[in-house]
């Protein structure tokens, strides 16, 4: 459950989120749409604690301050947030690290909950850009978090595998997580989202149900 | 606030203009340095003022990273800058000075030296507010500035345990000083205080102005219809 | 989950890292060289001059090479902004900083142990004080560079000229600790002085900016 009160957030004179009021809940796929420059990435990161709000409140299931809910936020980046040099394997036990998780099956059930093999020695970096795009929303479901933040999760992703990732985030929604989900791609999640969001100039301005109703905007 | 601004400078114009009647003609030429020393009335009360305003600055720093105001950060950038120009007089009047009677431009001296480090960690101050973006800028800087405040004992210390290693040719002051010449260097540091509040305050007044435009043009950025950005 | 296994973590992460892309101890090594080189160049002394300077090159040139080093540290986390990972994760900002310093630490002491024997080849040194002095002054003087250095990497990847800033924020500010490095050196070298001042002036420059930094670091990480 994420509430969101009268977000603004400024980069100097320039207004990245203009008032943003909103809620989340738990146990729904939100999509989030609009066109670049439009604040998804702020919305995103501002909920995940990476950008301080210049004005507004963010609540994440009743923690006024966000870092007091790190553990429960999920975070997939527009950039890997991965060590090219390393393998998944390696990176994901050093996150699993930072997080107090020292079970290694964890680690190996996450990469294969991604449809990738946990043996994989080549490090990230010579990854094709579908799968690192996988490894890291592996990176993100790590500590199994109650909300996931996920950042255009499909970019450069190929088709069958975008596929396998909308099934995966759909068991996830339905294992009652909050979903907020950026893409360019709306139609491919089209049957599972619970709700369309659409943002202009750093506001939300419409919210739906059905995907065809912002379409005739 | 204008008008008192108006007066306070007039003030400080005359009090500057008597100062320097006091340490051109009234003052004692002294004997064996002859008037070149007369740059002492310049010298030492550029010195002081320069060291308040660092200490200012500490103070302002500290303040804001407990506060968060923004008029804290303001002084501290303001006394950071004035508090700059003011050792760059103390360093350009000593080697002045020092040429004449010491026979050398510069000497590695624990005042002297220490004045310049404070000088360059001063300046690497100004130049990290110039290189940052704009929203961590104060907190980076107030960092830097507590860091700087630490560093300043250890740096006289360092110094001194240099000199009394490498001991230097002839380093001058020492003795007393006739109490005439006191009197006049006070009346020249009140003057040089009063200066230094001046520019301070315009200094201040511009920067909170400038803050204030700067948050205006934000909220402009907020109030406009979307799709102008 | 404590301070100390997040930070061996990334310690290791970082050595793992630095084995594999040798990044920054190939660049620093060069460096270091170049540095050597160019002295030598620049003065032709003889064994009695060079002991009077040895010390003064030495830590100019180690300093120089270490802010290839510290530069690199925090370059490593901006690419593909991973830095942001450990942002959003409830892991200790101060076991980042420790790990980063203890990395840097490792680098630079390497590079020492690497560069010393070429200092003594191409200028002659041999020390009239007791030698084994100058493990403390390097360990110390070293910690002493390292621990801001890395604190003011973190503070200039956050500026626009990165890696110009680094040294214009710390070369101000470690004048104390390379005045007492460069003498405690030169007075090992020259068998003439006590060292037992400047040793105590590194110690308090090490404990008080090691406080420093780890009360401010958190400030500069999440700083925006």
């Amino acid at each position: 459950m994420i509430r969101i009160a009268g977000l603004i957030k400024q980069f100097g004179p320039f207004a990245a989120l203009r008032g943003i009021t909103a809620e989340f809940a738990a146990g729904s796929l939100y999509v989030i749409l609009g066109d670049n420059g439009a604040g998804k990435t702020t919305l995103l990161r501002s909920i995940a604690g990476l950008a301080r709000p210049t004005r507004g409140s963010i609540s994440i299931l009743g923690n006024s301050e966000v870092r007091d809910a790190c553990r429960d936020i999920g975070y997939m980046a527009h950039p890997s947030l991965l060590y090219d040099e390393m393998s998944g394997m390696e990176n994901l036990r050093y996150f699993a690290g930072l997080y107090g998780i020292s079970d290694d099956g964890r680690s190996e059930n996450v990469i294969r909950g991604v449809d990738l093999d946990p043996a994989l020695t080549r490090p990230v970096g010579q990854y094709s850009q579908g799968m690192r795009q996988r490894m890291s929303l592996a990176r993100a479901l790590l500590h199994d978090p109650k909300i996931l933040l996920l950042d255009e999760p499909f970019s450069n992703v190929d088709y069958r595998s975008a596929l396998e990732m909308v099934k995966l985030i759909a068991q996830l929604r339905d294992s009652d997580k909050t979903i907020l989900l950026v893409t360019h791609q709306a139609t491919l999640l089209e049957d599972v989202a619970d709700e369309f969001v659409w943002m202009e100039a750093g506001q939300i301005v419409s919210r739906t149900r059905e995907l065809k109703l912002l379409e005739t905007r | 606030m204008k008008r008192i601004f108006t007066v306070f400078a007039l003030l400080t114009g005359l009090l500057l203009s008597y100062a320097l009647y006091q340490a051109l003609i009234v003052a004692p030429t002294e004997k064996t340095m002859g008037d070149v020393q007369r740059i002492f009335y310049y010298h030492v009360p550029s010195a002081w003022t320069a060291f308040l305003l660092f200490t200012i600055n500490f103070v302002a720093s500290v303040v804001y990273l407990i506060r968060r105001s923004s008029a804290a950060d303001a002084l501290a950038v303001v006394s950071a800058e004035v508090g700059v120009v003011f050792c760059t007089v103390v360093l350009v009047t000593g080697p002045l000075w020092a040429r004449p009677v010491w026979g050398i431009w510069w000497t590695w001296d624990v005042r002297l030296t220490s004045t310049l480090v404070l000088w360059l960690i001063y300046v690497s101050y100004l130049m990290l507010r110039r290189f940052s973006a704009s929203g961590e800028t104060p907190v980076l800087a107030a960092a830097l500035a507590i860091f700087g405040a630490l560093d300043v004992p250890l740096v006289y210390f360092s110094i001194w345990i240099f000199r009394t290693q490498h001991p230097q040719p002839v380093i001058g002051g020492g003795g007393s000083i006739d109490p005439r010449m006191w009197h006049v260097l006070l009346i020249n540091w009140a003057a040089f205080l009063c200066f230094a509040l001046l520019i301070c305050w315009s200094r201040y007044r511009l920067e909170v102005l400038k803050r204030e435009v700067e948050e205006m043009q934000a909220l402009e950025a907020l109030l406009q219809p979307r799709g102008s950005r | 989950m404590t301070l100390s296994t997040i930070t061996r973590a990334t310690l290791m992460k970082d050595l793992r890292l630095e084995w594999r892309s040798k990044d920054a101890i190939n660049a620093m090594l060069f460096f270091a060289l170049l540095v050597v080189v160019v002295f030598s160049f620049s003065f032709d002394p003889n064994a009695e001059e060079s002991r009077q300077i040895a010390g003064g090159l030495v830590w100019v040139a180690f300093l120089f090479a270490a802010v290839v080093a510290l530069n690199q540290t925090w370059a490593r986390e901006l690419r593909n902004q991973v830095l942001d990972a450990y942002r959003v994760s409830p892991a200790p900002a101060n076991s980042l900083f420790l790990a980063k310093a203890i990395g840097n630490f490792v680098f630079v002491g390497v590079l020492e142990a690497l560069m010393t024997p070429l200092f003594i080849v191409f200028y002659q040194l041999r020390a009239v004080g007791p030698v084994w002095q100058l493990v403390p002054v390097a360990v110390l003087g070293t910690w002493a560079l390292v621990v801001n250095g890395t604190f003011f990497a973190a503070v200039s990847i956050r500026t626009r000229s990165r890696e110009i800033m680094l040294p214009l924020l710390l070369f101000p500010i470690s004048i104390p600790a390379i005045i007492a490095m460069v003498n405690a050196t030169t007075a090992i070298l020259t068998g003439e002085l006590s060292i037992r001042v400047w040793i105590v002036l590194l110690a308090t420059y090490d404990v008080v900016f090691t406080i420093a930094c780890l009360l401010f670091f958190e400030m500069v990480l999440h700083a925006e």
